[in-house]
């Protein structure tokens, strides 16, 4: 189940990000901190663009806010505590990945429940449907109606 | 600017023709309406020419604002909000639907523009059925009228007219934006045809094949349409937003993806009721839901619920408007189809293991995702006012449950496809897969030696696309019996496959190809931020770039550009020059940023100015590997669904079916 979990996880990766806006003189030498930087970056919005994350948008505030980050990094905070400062600093709303906890449950949890309870649901009527009557057993042709038969295939081929 | 006092009333001439459009509307949706409940085949008469007569109004009216726009009448609210005399003229033309009122009358004659088909290709439908399904396209037509003349009037003249426009937003000054809205809003509209067929239905209470056969074609219409536009979209966001990026999951986005994702799952339901006169209740209502997704996706963009980079569309107060026309028109259907949905008449029986089965199981899946997408679209909305937090939702968490859920469905493609009506053997079809899954994991397994990656969930992916497009050219040969005989034999038998065949098999070599296109470039990538003094050498990307040089102040109609030359060299050799540019409007006192895109088969570069930082220039450079699979992909997609339209039957119509099906349909 774990290994399943983490191949969900992985598969999530497909979907790109933007290419990101981070200015050259920004980067931090270390490359382990500029790639933490980046995913955090990534994680966190522009406040005043629409839908970007400081990591793709060329607006200050996000370039500030990316500044930030990296300086916090550098100051030896961990992953954890640079996203609690920015929540500190500008509410919940800062995170694209809201955190998993009661307010979130539903949004994290439905769209496999949904999927699950679909395929469920659909089987089982399904199942309820023909289970009951099983389908009629088709009777042996004649040579005569193979012929038959056959040669009206040859004329109209079969149809999608 | 002289204008003789002809072309002054033309604007006049177009908004009465709208209020002529509103009342023939009207007509259309309660005369017949009477007619086909009572029998009486003079009022159901009605129906035709009231339906070519609203989309003849709304045309005129159209013309008319499209004249305002192209002679910059200043005069008109509209054209003083959103155009300017400077502007070239296809953007003066585009400029039309670029704004909010314009984009509804554009929406209305899409609208009538079905209409119109439904009562000139629909002679062979019952007449009392198509005077139900133009009745209920004409509601439509009334509520979308009555909106744009009370709430959004395109023809408000005002007082003092202004020596000149307001402009139009830089960004959505591209050709793009002359084609993508119209595409888009085909398909949003074309699903209403779905939807009248599926209300008209309902009030029959019978849903049989030929209903199926005569919704198909309209649905496939509105899917064509669909990803077209969304391909569109997501290219114009490619090269015009100047971050390369080709889906941000954005909820004008996913406005449009929804509906998208509900009318594949239809196209596909719709089959098994026409082949088999089963699943009718489900595809009845996936009809309703696919428009009412429309209506959403209409609702979301122009009232401005969800904040979104589309948000010149905002207003709150239409938002009031659209909401009560959503609940008139969904709530009415889903009413109508619980009360009357029990009375239809099931058909075929069918095996767990079947082609139905699996058209099932695609519809589940594909329902799933629509369900997943919208609530994570809605789902601020609903922290905001029920739980009271203001909580973002980013692309992470779409990326969180899509992929493993599309997945699902790519895996089950093949079999499905390899499964017979009725009843199936799984053995015999996973037997008859077996090449498909060698090619998946030769692929895997050539990739791995020839490139590096290093999450294992790439190879799923990149498995998942050959494993589609594999199955499915397995069972072009299982039908061509390609290796049986003569190749001029698997040929001829190629030629006799039915176009809808052929159509399937493009569409889902589409798909395969998308898969590859998305887990390619999202992998593989490269990008690279520089800082270039004018004349200096940098390597990056495996070439070494020059930026040879800057040109400021180039004049253009109505911006000025800053325009790069960027040089890039390898092995002593220059390659490619690419211009990348900076655009500013000073009208709007805006910048934007116009990539520099050069594409191959393998690969595209993509270069893009930054700003000036003091002598030196931001220069953004990307290396993104099948990329334009993801756009070439959609497009082959589209165009199985236009091979699939050329079908014969289609063409032929239902009536020489109906004449021996109809004996089976009544519901009660």
């Amino acid at each position: 189940m774990k290994r399943i979990s983490a191949a969900l996880m992985m598969l999530a990766l497909f979907i790109p990000l933007g290419a990101r806006a981070v200015e050259p003189g920004e980067e931090l030498s270390n490359p382990a901190l500029e790639a933490r930087a980046r995913s955090i970056s990534a994680e966190l919005r522009c406040l005043v663009c629409q839908n970007e994350s400081i990591d793709t948008s060329e607006a200050d505030l996000a370039r500030d806010l990316r500044r930030i980050v990296r300086e916090r990094l550098k100051a030896g905070d961990s992953d954890t505590q640079v996203v609690d400062f920015m929540v500190a600093r500008y509410g919940e709303f800062v995170l694209l990945k809201p955190r998993v906890n009661w307010h979130t449950a539903i949004l994290w949890a439905a769209p496999l429940t949904i999927l699950f309870i679909g395929l469920f649901a659909i089987g089982f009527s399904v199942l309820r449907r023909s289970g009951g009557t099983p389908l009629p057993e088709v009777a042996q042709l004649s040579e005569g109606e193979r012929l038959k038969l056959n040669a009206i295939q040859r004329s109209q081929p079969d149809e999608a | 600017m002289a204008r003789g006092i002809g072309r002054q009333v033309i604007v006049e001439l177009g908004h009465f023709a709208l209020v002529m459009a509103l009342v023939a509307a009207l007509i259309q949706t309660t005369i017949p309406l009477i007619g086909a409940t009572r029998g009486e085949a003079r009022w159901i008469a009605v129906s035709r020419p009231a339906a070519l007569a609203q989309f003849a109004f709304v045309a005129a009216s159209f013309l008319a604002l499209i004249v305002a726009h192209v002679d910059s009448d200043f005069s008109v609210l509209n054209v003083v909000q959103n155009s300017h005399s400077a502007k070239p003229l296809i953007y003066r033309i585009s400029g039309v639907w670029g704004n909010h009122e314009g984009s509804m009358i554009l929406w209305l004659q899409i609208l009538t523009l079905f209409g119109a088909g439904v009562a000139l290709f629909g002679s062979q439908l019952r007449p009392a059925f198509q005077a139900r399904v133009l009745a209920v396209m004409g509601a439509l037509g009334v509520a979308f009228g009555l909106f744009i003349l009370l709430t959004s009037n395109p023809f408000a003249r005002v007082g003092e007219p202004p020596l000149d426009g307001l402009g139009l937003n830089p960004v959505l000054q591209d050709p793009g934006l002359a084609f993508h809205p119209p595409v888009l809003y085909t398909g949003y509209v074309g699903l209403a045809v779905s939807f009248a067929f599926a209300v008209a239905a309902l009030m029959e209470g019978r849903v049989d094949a030929v209903w199926a056969r005569w919704v198909r074609p309209w649905t496939l219409a509105a899917w064509i349409a669909l990803t077209v536009g969304i391909a569109m979209g997501s290219w114009w966001a490619y090269y015009e937003l100047g971050w390369g990026g080709w889906w941000a999951w954005d909820p004008v986005e996913n406005a449009s993806f929804v509906p998208w994702l509900v009318a594949t799952a239809l196209i596909h339901s719709v089959i098994v009721v026409e082949r088999r006169e089963a699943l009718k209740t489900w595809t009845v209502l996936l009809a309703i839901l696919a428009f009412s997704m429309s209506l959403l996706g209409t609702f979301l963009v122009r009232s401005g619920v969800l904040t979104s980079v589309h948000a010149f569309a905002n207003d709150p107060a239409r938002g009031v408007a659209i909401l009560l026309i959503l609940g008139i028109f969904i709530g009415g259907a889903l009413a109508l189809f619980a009360w009357r949905a029990p009375k239809l008449v099931q058909g075929g029986l069918f095996a767990m293991v079947s082609r139905e089965g699996a058209l099932i199981a695609n519809n589940a899946i594909l329902g799933a995702c629509a369900a997943a997408v919208l609530l994570a679209t809605l789902y601020p909305l609903i922290a905001q006012t029920l739980l009271g937090r203001t909580l973002s939702v980013g692309p992470q968490v779409f990326d969180f449950f899509f992929p493993p859920m599309i997945a699902l469905a790519l895996a089950l493609l093949p079999i499905g496809v390899a499964l017979p009506w009725k009843r199936g053997d799984f053995g015999a079809a996973t037997q008859r897969l077996r090449y498909a899954a060698a090619a998946a994991i030769g692929i895997v397994v050539l990739t791995l030696a020839f490139v590096s990656a290093n999450a294992w969930a790439v190879f799923f992916g990149l498995a998942l696309a050959a494993w589609v497009a594999a199955g499915t050219i397995t069972d072009w040969a299982v039908r061509t019996k390609l290796g049986t005989g003569s190749l001029k034999l698997t040929f001829a038998r190629a030629l006799g496959l039915p176009r809808a065949t052929w159509g399937m098999v493009m569409a889902h070599l589409g798909v395969a190809i998308v898969t590859l296109g998305i887990v390619t470039d999202s992998t593989w990538k490269e990008e690279a931020a520089l800082l270039f003094k004018p004349g200096q050498s940098i390597a990056a990307l495996g070439y070494t770039l020059t930026l040879d040089k800057i040109e400021k102040n180039l004049p253009h109609e109505n911006y000025t550009s800053t325009r790069a030359t960027l040089r890039f060299v390898r092995d002593g050799r220059t390659v490619l020059v690419l211009h990348p540019e900076r655009r500013f409007f000073p009208l709007q006192q805006t910048e934007t940023t116009e990539a520099a895109i050069t594409t191959t088969f393998f690969r595209d570069i993509y270069a893009t100015l930054g700003e000036q930082r003091g002598e030196e220039w931001i220069v953004r450079v990307q290396w993104r590997p099948l990329v334009a699979f993801i756009w070439f992909g959609a497009m082959t997609m589209a165009f199985g669904g236009m091979l699939s339209l050329s079908d014969r039957r289609f063409r032929l119509g239902a009536p020489v079916r109906a004449k021996t099906r109809t004996a089976g349909a009544p519901a009660e």
